[in-house]
Order: C-alpha cells, then sequence, then structure tokens
C-alpha cells in the first residue's frame, strides 16, 4: 500500500468519490429530518391528554397502538434486513420505488423509530409548571406545545438528534444492498474495477471521517446559537 | 354594592378518599384585595388551583361575574384569560426571553396584534421594574426579577383577579422586598387580588379582607384587624401564635 497509489487512484476516480458522498450525505441529512418530524409527531401524539370514553380518545388510542408497533418493528430488527424488505417487498408487488428515495425512507422510518423515544423523553422531562402557566393564561394542548413545550423539546433532543445525523452518515452504508450509489457502493465499484480495494477503502475512510466530524462541529455550533449570547443588554432607557 | 367577580359555592375537592376542601364559600369583589392565610396543607394551593381549573373541583360552583363557569358549555380558556396567576416558582417560559413571555399569550390567546402586545408588555414590565430586562432570558435573572416578570406577564393579559400562590416563598429573603413593593403598588392601583401568603404583616396592610383557612374548610374571614390582631376563633390564635413566635 503505498501513497502513490491512493493518489492515482484518487486522481482518477474522484468524481465517483464526491458523487458517493454526495449521496451519502444526502441520504443522512433527509433521513434524519424525516425522522426526526416522525419522532416529534409521534411524541406529541403520545401526549395528547386523553378525555375518557369519548370515540376520538378510542381512535386515538388505536392510533397511538399502530405508531408503538411502527417503532418496535423498527427498532427490533436490522435496518440491513428492513431495507431488503421494503425494496425488494414492494417490487414484488410491482411498485419499482427509486433507489435513492427507498434509501431515504428506510433510514428515516428507522431514525422516527428512535428519535420517538427521545422526543417522548423530551416531552416528559419538561417542567409540569411550564404547562400550568401556559394554561393559566388560556392556552390550549396545541398551542402549549408549539408556544411552549417543543421548543424546548427541540433544544433537549438536539445532541440526540446529532447523533442519529452521525450514525446515519454511517449506516447508509448498509443501503449498498439495493444498491444505492452511496459512498460505499461507490468504493465497491471502483475497487471492483482496479482491484486495489485497501487503498480504495482508505479514501473512503478519510471521507466519512470528514462528514462525521464537520457535521459534529456544525451541531455544536447550532447548539450554541440556540443557547443564544451568554450575557443579555441591559436596555438603556432614553431621557426624554 | 360592589360587584362580585369570583363567587365560590359549597367547593369541595378530594384526591382520592382525601378530602383537601371541604365546602367552601366565599367571594372576591371587583377592587377587592383578600389574603388568604393558614397553616401548610391547609388546602391554600387547591382552592386557588381550583377556582382557574388547573385542578377540577369535585363538587360545587364557581361563579364569575354571574355565570357557573363549571357548566360543561363554559369555554374554560376563555375564562382563564381572565385571571392572572403567579406562581412560587415563577414558571415563566424558558425559552422565551422576558419580553416574549410577556407577549405570547397576548398574541397567540387575545389576538392581539405584535404592536398592541409588545406596547402593553412594556408597560407593565415597567411597572414591575423590568422593563431594562427585555432581552434576558429566564436564567439569567434572579429569583425576584423572575418573579415580578412573572407579574408583568399575568398583568399583560388585562385580567379581571389576579392569584397569586405565595409569590415569595421561593425567593432568598433579600429579594422577598422587591415582589411585595410590586404587589402593594397593584394593590394600591386597585387591582382585584387573591393572594396566598405567609407574609402576615404584608397581608395585615395591604387587604381589605383576610380569610383563614384549615384542613380544608375556612374558619375565620374579616378585616385584618378582625382576623389578625382579634381571632375570635381557637384555631386562628393558635396559627397566629405559631407564626409570630417563629
Ligand atoms: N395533586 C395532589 N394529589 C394528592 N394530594 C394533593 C395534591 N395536591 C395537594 N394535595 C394535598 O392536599 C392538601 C392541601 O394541599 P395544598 O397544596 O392546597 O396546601 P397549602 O395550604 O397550599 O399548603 P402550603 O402552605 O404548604 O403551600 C395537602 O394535604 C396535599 O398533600
Ligand atoms: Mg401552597
Amino acid at each position: 500500500m503505498s501513497l502513490d497509489i491512493i493518489l492515482s487512484i484518487l486522481k482518477e476516480n474522484w468524481p465517483s468519490y464526491l458523487r458517493g458522498a454526495y449521496m451519502t450525505l444526502l441520504i443522512a441529512v433527509f433521513s434524519t429530518i424525516i425522522g426526526a418530524l416522525i419522532g416529534l409527531f409521534i411524541g406529541v401524539m403520545h401526549t395528547i391528554p386523553l378525555r375518557k370514553k369519548s370515540i376520538k380518545s378510542v381512535i386515538l388510542k388505536i392510533f397511538n397502538f399502530i405508531l408503538t408497533v411502527y417503532v418496535e418493528i423498527f427498532r427490533g430488527t436490522p435496518m440491513i434486513v428492513q431495507a431488503m424488505v421494503v425494496y425488494y417487498g414492494l417490487y414484488a408487488y410491482g411498485i419499482e420505488m427509486d433507489r435513492f428515495v427507498a434509501a431515504i425512507v428506510v433510514v428515516g422510518l428507522n431514525t422516527g423509530a428512535y428519535m420517538a423515544e427521545y422526543v417522548r423523553g423530551g416531552i416528559e422531562s419538561i417542567d409540569k409548571g411550564q404547562y400550568e402557566a401556559a394554561s393559566a393564561i388560556g392556552m390550549g394542548h396545541f398551542q402549549t406545545m408549539i408556544h411552549v413545550v417543543l421548543p424546548q423539546v427541540f433544544r433537549n433532543i438536539l445532541p440526540a438528534t446529532g447523533n442519529q445525523l452521525i450514525m446515519n452518515i454511517k449506516d447508509s452504508a448498509v443501503l449498498s444492498v439495493i444498491s444505492v450509489t452511496e459512498l460505499f457502493f461507490t468504493t465497491k465499484s471502483i475497487a471492483g474495477a482496479n482491484f486495489r480495494f485497501a487503498e480504495s477503502f482508505i479514501i473512503t475512510v478519510v471521507i466519512y471521517l470528514i462528514m462525521t466530524f464537520v457535521a459534529s462541529r456544525l451541531l455544536r455550533i447550532v447548539e450554541k446559537r440556540m443557547d443564544g449570547q451568554d450575557a443579555y443588554q441591559v436596555q438603556v432607557k432614553r431621557e426624554e | 354594592m360592589m360587584e362580585k367577580v369570583i363567587d365560590i359555592k359549597h367547593l369541595n375537592k378530594s384526591f382520592g378518599s382525601h378530602e383537601v376542601l371541604k365546602d367552601v364559600n366565599f367571594t372576591v369583589k371587583k377592587g377587592e384585595v383578600v389574603c388568604l392565610i393558614g397553616s401548610s396543607g391547609s388546602g391554600k394551593s387547591t382552592l386557588l388551583r381550583c377556582i382557574n381549573l388547573l385542578e377540577t373541583p369535585s363538587g360545587g360552583e364557581i361563579i364569575y361575574k354571574g355565570e357557573n363557569i363549571l357548566d360543561d358549555k363554559h369555554d374554560i380558556k376563555q375564562y382563564r384569560t381572565h385571571l392572572g396567576m403567579v406562581f412560587q416558582q415563577f414558571n415563566l417560559f424558558n425559552n422565551h426571553n422576558v419580553l416574549k413571555n410577556c407577549v405570547v399569550g397576548q398574541q397567540k390567546v387575545l389576538k392581539r396584534s405584535k404592536e398592541e402586545a409588545k406596547s402593553n408588555a412594556l408597560k407593565y414590565l415597567q411597572i414591575v421594574g423590568m422593563d431594562q430586562y427585555v432581552n434576558a432570558k429566564p436564567r439569567q435573572l434572579s429569583g425576584g426579577q423572575k418573579q415580578r416578570v412573572a407579574i408583568a406577564r399575568a398583568l399583560a393579559m388585562d385580567p379581571e383577579v389576579m392569584l397569586f400562590d405565595e409569590p415569595t416563598s421561593a425567593l432568598d429573603p433579600e429579594m422577598v422586598g422587591e415582589v411585595l413593593k410590586v404587589m402593594r403598588q397593584l394593590a394600591d392601583e386597585g387591582h382585584t387580588m387573591l393572594i396566598v401568603t405567609h407574609e402576615m404583616e404584608f397581608a395585615r396592610e395591604v387587604s381589605d379582607r383576610v380569610v383563614f383557612m384549615d384542613k380544608g374548610v375556612i374558619v375565620e374571614e374579616g378585616s385584618p384587624d378582625q382576623v389578625l390582631v382579634n381571632p375570635t376563633q381557637e384555631r386562628t390564635k393558635e396559627f397566629l401564635k405559631r407564626t409570630i413566635k417563629q
């Protein structure tokens, strides 16, 4: 293994590497966003106050049960298997999904199943005084959620979402089983043509590291931003 | 005769088999300042929380301006906007700065315009002496400052009645004064106030009426002098002896 070979592989294949990395990032980012939205939705559904013995509450309970089943299935099975079942399962019914779309769906559903738990924990960790204060000024459940609770939950689950994004950057490699042309699949093709497996994958290692490192740094910045300044500005009264 | 704003009739509240309020009757009239005193666990907070329906009463009536708000058809959210609640633990919205804390309810619940809500909020922040801190987040404020913002937040909804549940009990001693000062000022301005407090001196100064509760019942009520200086009931005398000794 030599640097010369690595450089020459890079020189020859850099557009492919770049395209693969781009696909990986696209899948990771979109599926994390979708997963976070699914998680928020489930978390909120699970915390709607139930009034006893109304049709609405029965429907809600059934719906929540279905959501729970979804969470258990996606957390309890390997993503590589989920990818096979979703893509080839639908294929068997004559539905030919775009591989890229299938990838985002699988990773997104997987992320959503994990995020649901984080969100639920995030909502439950909000002090009950926050709800009471919101109720006391006349806010309803959804207003309280949108204006008071969820912004705080957002902040609380941001680190978990960040971890999930980094996981997704790495784990999207398993989507090569349904021939999604992300970074791992692309590298396999390159190595398959030049038979330089180690050198080809060294480049991939570096690319993955750069992506996860940059992602975690960016998230740290977002967290800082959300926390606002450490000091506040005292408004100086202007004498009139 | 002054208009009754809140009229409570035969109010009961139980938690499971534990009867916390037993046949409570009392009224708050427009412009009145009523202090609710009593030992720990006597049901003062529960009574206050029943009034704005943070707790659901087990029985009785809460008449607000002639209407029983425990009727099924009554709009609870609408009713709550007429009551300004100040909590012992402040409960400022942690995600909002001082100004937004005082604006969000006006905009989202009362549907006021942004400009109107903002100028109204500033008006009350000025009254409580916190208008310089509009950009601060709750975690950057001291307890006394938080509580003054909480008072401004409640006032900004322009409620008919202000409810205070031990507003100074969670404060360090040196911050109690600044909050009581604000409350004194509100009382002087004619706000209708119902205050749960352990500050006997304050209760004596500001109240039009003092209500003494014990074990879920109202034992005695009357002018501050009647209840705090010349109580007629044994239980009141005992309570006062205990609290003044401390
Ligand atoms: N959510 C609840 N579930 C069960 N019991 C409760 C609940 N809230 C209050 N209680 C009980 O009701 C009784 C009255 O409580 P409350 O908080 O109204 O007293 P208080 O007069 O405000 O006392 P303090 O001066 O300590 O605040 C207490 O015995 C308390 O344990
Ligand atoms: Mg209490």
